[in-house]
């Protein structure tokens, strides 16, 4: 039991998708200026990153090892039409919103990644719970960003008025910045540094050490030509 | 049992066209049953806009009630007259892409800065016992950023505004797109389009508009930071009230009214 409930929690915080993996990024930043399309849009990953797990898990035995790529692609990619045209029926106003985000989904690593590391090698009901739980891992990074940049972007949440605006009478000036795609880079990298001050296993080795600034480093004087020499 | 060779190409061949086939025929399956609901979402959120321009969702309590007292009607702009086309297929993209459909604008004549004119409109009439109540007509121009599409709703007159409405821009989130913002959308409605001489006169002015201005019906205020999108929008409507627009159309409304 307690390895499932491991397998399910384990990318929330412990190899977060985003904070650790450092994929899916490009929606984390596009999709996050209001709360509840970041909400829509994190549903619609969490399904296709558990199902397209639990399909290529599934059919893994057979799958030639030369197209795999292809085979999980098709897989994947059928999903994300599939969850492309419900929301289309069923919550029209957000995925005017979402636009190509919810489509690009395709290409988003989390869930190639999954495929690739987890699904090729397990059961699929154990898959399953691996896709679910990278995506609540991505999820919750994601509401963290959605929550922070509507709140501080337009001084609400889920549309509901949180700081009284100036426009509309209130003391609130929004925050254009937050708005913006980039303030997404700066939060995502203070939720970072957040989870690496509690979790201190996710701290990298660095790549390169610097050296220490001592005399020893500083090369030999090439050797000055003796001026003593027979002429 | 023997042993699948997984990767012999008869297994690559099968599970390639397998895959692709099943694949296939879930999503068509799935979008065929889908798109009655899909089009009907695309028709509804365009009546919603076009109910709420005219601020008709409240006085009818819902989009459904306010759509079955409007009429919907294709118009020729140019002779103003109400031409026998089924306004269901009509597109105003497919309209501007199809020769013959549309003409181009020259620099004078193109006051809203949108180089092509369709040459039939769809526009919404919104009856009450028997006589026209609200004119919702279809208007755009450029902005800062892009095109300004919108909808404009007259009173019965032919001259109050009873509402502005965008549903598709481009302009700047907090200053230009704040020609979204309900309190603005709100100082439109009472507002005068036409002098006593038939001269467009309604445009949005930089700061306040004052209370005991003699220009008080023509004004409305302007929104800070967004003087390029508030221009924008004075054109739209000089030009899509003008000649060029819609105003033969009115005339050979308020004809017929009288």
């Amino acid at each position: 039991m307690s390895n499932y409930s491991e397998i399910l929690f384990r990318p929330v915080f412990k190899e977060n998708p985003i904070a650790l993996q450092m994929l899916g990024i490009c929606s984390a930043l596009a999709v996050t200026s209001k709360l509840y399309p970041t909400l829509i849009m994190c549903v619609a990953l969490t399904v296709t990153v558990s199902l397209s797990n639990f399909f290529i898990s599934m059919i893994r035995n057979i799958t030639p090892s030369n197209i795999r790529i292809i085979v999980q692609m098709t897989i994947i990619s059928s999903l994300v039409i599939l969850v492309d045209q419900a929301l289309k029926a069923y919550d029209y106003e957000t995925s005017k919103t979402l636009s190509v985000f919810v489509g690009l989904i395709i290409t988003n690593c989390i869930v190639m990644g999954r495929a690739e590391a987890f699904a090729m090698q397990n059961p699929p009901g154990v898959s399953f719970l691996d896709g679910f739980g990278n995506g609540l891992g991505y999820s919750v990074i994601l509401i963290i960003l959605g929550t922070i940049r509507e709140l501080f972007g337009t001084g609400t949440i889920l549309e509901y008025e949180i700081f009284p605006l100036v426009q509309n009478g209130g003391w609130y000036v929004p925050n254009n910045f937050f708005l913006l795609p980039p303030v997404s880079f700066i939060l995502i990298g203070l939720i970072i540094w957040a989870l690496r001050a509690w979790q201190k296993d996710q701290i990298e080795e660095p790549e390169f050490k610097m050296s220490e600034n001592s005399p020893e480093i500083i090369p030999n004087p090439p050797p000055t030509p003796s001026s003593k020499g027979s002429t | 049992m023997p042993k699948l060779n997984k990767d012999s190409t008869l297994n690559i061949t099968f599970v390639g066209i397998g895959l692709c086939l099943l694949c296939s025929a879930i999503i068509s399956i799935i979008a065929i049953q889908l798109r009655s609901i899909q089009e009907n979402n695309v028709v509804l959120d365009m009546q919603k806009k076009i109910v709420s321009s005219a601020g008709l969702t409240t006085v009818y309590g819902s989009v459904e009630n306010a759509m079955s007292n409007i009429k919907t009607m294709i118009i020729d702009l140019d002779k103003g007259e109400i031409v026998d086309i089924s306004p269901d297929s009509y597109e105003l993209a497919k309209e501007l892409r199809e020769e013959g459909k549309y003409k181009f604008l020259s620099a004078e004549n193109d006051i809203a800065s949108i180089k092509k004119r369709e040459k039939f409109s769809k526009v919404y009439i919104e009856y009450k016992d028997d006589k026209i109540n609200t004119l919702i007509l279809p208007v755009r121009g450029y902005g800062l950023w892009g095109i300004l599409y919108g909808y404009l709703a007259i009173e019965g007159d032919f001259n109050t505004v009873a509402g502005l409405e965008f549903y598709e821009h481009k302009e700047t989130p907090g200053l230009g797109a704040e020609i979204d913002n309900p309190k603005w959308k709100a100082l439109w409605k009472g507002k005068k389009i036409y002098q006593e001489d038939g001269q467009v006169s309604l445009k949005v002015i930089k700061g306040s508009v004052l209370e005991n201005s003699d220009d008080f019906v023509y004004e409305v205020d302007g929104l800070s930071g967004a003087t390029l999108t508030c221009n924008g929008v004075t054109n739209l409507i000089a030009y899509w009230m003008g000649s060029d627009g819609f105003l033969n159309f009115i005339n050979n409304l308020k004809e017929i009214d009288v």
